[in-house]
């Protein structure tokens, strides 16, 4: 299954040309500046902007395609919708609201009771949205979304109004419904860290046009995009728990056809994870060096080297057998080393560098 | 009665009205627009001359509605009642325009993601949101229609317990010798009235914008 996105539309100040295709279920990130087309994308798809030529199909169902006259109206699309300022009815109560979509469709598979309890919202129930915090408003939001039954969850940079202690509340509740639902969403966000944290696959964009897409994996461990430039650049890479060593108070962790030791976890073998490993981490080396107290020689082969001229240094990509990892390093390091594309070379990270997400 | 009747009857209208001018632009808005103000410029006896005109025993519409449905406007209440809510139309399309105007986009575009049609939106959502203005129009309309004098008096005449309203009776009170008194207390009915009616839409509107969490 899929989804495949192709738009055109002209703005008075920007043209844009998007065309795309990534897997469904599962999170798609939508990456970009502010002005590079991300909420176009998902008010087009939501059917609230029409554009002069749209082509959008979700899992084989036709949203919309212009040039056959195809234009679904939103209250058919069954795309649910999460705005960036919650948009809850003011004159409801919250399980008002939470009900105002699933009055409108025939029960489907996502009830009532478990979307209160999936997003902690049962205490709420009674109260209206304007005594709500921030991050509650939103987290109700999500779940009228979701109780209206949708075969597409739309989120418009849903955490980019709260602060940072707001924010990390509710990462771990979508991270909790990315598992618990199996629905195609598409998350529009400028933020690299709720990328990192949620993304399957990854569009990025930039002035109206998609610069790059497919799953994070590959897209953020390349370095030839800008993301690589970054200051807070770095890969991510999709691993299972392989060993709990607790006498060590280690986890190794496998993924990308390579291994990690990271600090022990609280997960069980066999289980899933996600880490990222910080460009400006990732130290290189052509041998292994001995009596150090690092627990991760990764190695590889050099796939890309990219300047990074702002900051006089370079970004290298290190292929593994499955995506890859990113450097940071100085350009002396590179020709000290002699790396040049194709070459071996081994990638040292401090375990406790990775970050679990 | 009269001024109950002509709100009853005229807000669904005015909102209607105030709904078309808000939410389409069309080639004759600007003259829909003037039309609708017209009665608040106008002399009240020229409106009242215009509806006698239109609506009297030989006028085009008063034809119509006297050979199909029997109906006889001029000097009666049916025919005051008419006369109060053109008068009173402008002063709810305003309100109701203004208030309209002021509900948030948003939260419509939000209704159509979760499957609410227009209908739906407008009876769920557009009209709960905006209803503290059209209750406080509703009622300075009300307020407006018990002193209605002019358009009353040319078109339905004053027929007491019929067609004359509070301010013809105190203004036929004062035409007779010694009628000051009636035409005192008869004011201070009116007086009462109006202020009980602004009192009441600043009630109303502030306790509604309390639930709307305003």
């Amino acid at each position: 299954m899929s989804i495949s996105v192709t738009l055109r539309h002209r703005f008075p100040a920007i043209r844009m040309d998007i065309a795309f295709e990534v897997a469904s279920p599962g999170v798609t990130v939508l990456f970009g500046p502010s002005g590079s087309g991300k909420s176009t994308i998902i008010n087009a798809a939501a059917g609230l902007l029409r554009p002069d030529i749209g082509v959008i199909e979700i899992d084989g169902r036709v949203l919309a395609d212009t040039r056959s006259g195809v234009w679904l109206p939103p209250e058919r699309r069954r795309a649910g919708m999460v705005f960036q300022d919650s948009r809850l009815f003011p004159h409801m109560s919250v399980a008002t609201n939470l009900r105002f979509g699933m009055r409108r469709v025939a029960p489907g598979a996502i009830h009532f009771d478990d979307v209160v309890s999936l997003l902690g919202i049962g205490a709420l129930l009674d109260r209206r949205p304007h005594t709500l915090s921030g991050g509650e408003r939103q987290r109700v939001a999500i779940g009228r979304a979701l109780l209206a039954q949708p075969h597409l969850l739309l989120m418009d940079e849903p955490l980019a109004s709260l602060d940072a202690a707001r924010k990390a509340e509710i990462l771990p509740y979508l991270t909790r419904l990315k598992t618990a639902l199996k629905l195609p969403i598409l998350y529009v966000t400028h933020a690299m860290d709720e990328a990192a944290q949620l993304a399957d696959s990854m569009v990025l964009l930039d002035a109206g046009q998609v610069v790059a897409f497919g799953p994070v994996s590959e897209v953020a461990s390349r370095a030839d995009l800008a993301l690589a430039r970054r200051d807070d650049a770095g890969a991510v890479v999709i691993c299972a728990v392989v060993e709990n060593d607790v006498g060590r108070t280690l986890t190794r962790l496998q993924g990308g056809g390579a291994t990690f030791w990271v600090p022990l976890l609280d997960l069980p073998v066999g289980a899933g994870c996600r880490i990222r490993v910080p460009a400006r981490e990732v130290i290189l080396a052509s041998r292994p060096p001995d009596a150090i107290s690092l627990h991760n020689i990764v190695p590889g082969i050099v796939r890309r080297i990219a300047e990074d001229s702002v900051r006089r240094s370079v970004v290298v990509e290190i292929g593994l057998p499955e995506g890859g990892l990113l450097s940071r390093v100085t350009p002396d390091a590179v020709v000290r080393l002699g790396l040049s594309p194709g070459s071996p070379v081994l990638a040292l990270i401090k375990s406790t560098s990775i970050e679990v997400l | 009665m009269v001024a109950a009747r002509a709100v009853g009857f005229g807000l669904p209208v005015a909102i209607l009205m105030a709904w078309v001018l808000t939410r389409y632009r069309f080639v004759g808005r600007p003259v829909l627009n003037a039309l609708v103000h017209l009665p608040m410029v106008l002399p009240p006896v020229v409106t009242g001359w215009l509806l006698l005109i239109l609506f009297g025993v030989r006028g085009p519409i008063g034809i119509l509605l006297h050979d199909w449905f029997g109906i006889r406007l001029v000097f009666t209440t049916a025919g005051a009642t008419l006369a109060c809510a053109v008068m009173t139309f402008p002063i709810m399309v305003r309100s109701v325009r203004l208030s309209l105007e002021a509900v948030d986009g948003g939260l419509e575009q939000a209704a159509r993601t979760l499957g609410a049609g227009w209908f739906d939106r407008l009876i769920n959502i557009t009209l709960p949101l905006a209803s503290p203005g059209i209750l406080v129009g509703a009622i300075v309309a009300y307020a407006t229609c018990l002193g209605e004098f002019g358009a009353v008096i040319t078109f339905a005449a004053s027929i007491p317990g019929q067609t004359q309203t509070l301010p013809l009776a105190i203004y036929a009170a004062l035409q007779v010798p010694g009628g000051e008194a009636k035409a005192a207390e008869l004011s201070m009915v009116s007086l009462t009235l109006a202020l009980a009616g602004l009192l009441l839409s600043e009630w109303i509107g502030r306790r509604l914008n309390t639930v709307l969490g305003r």
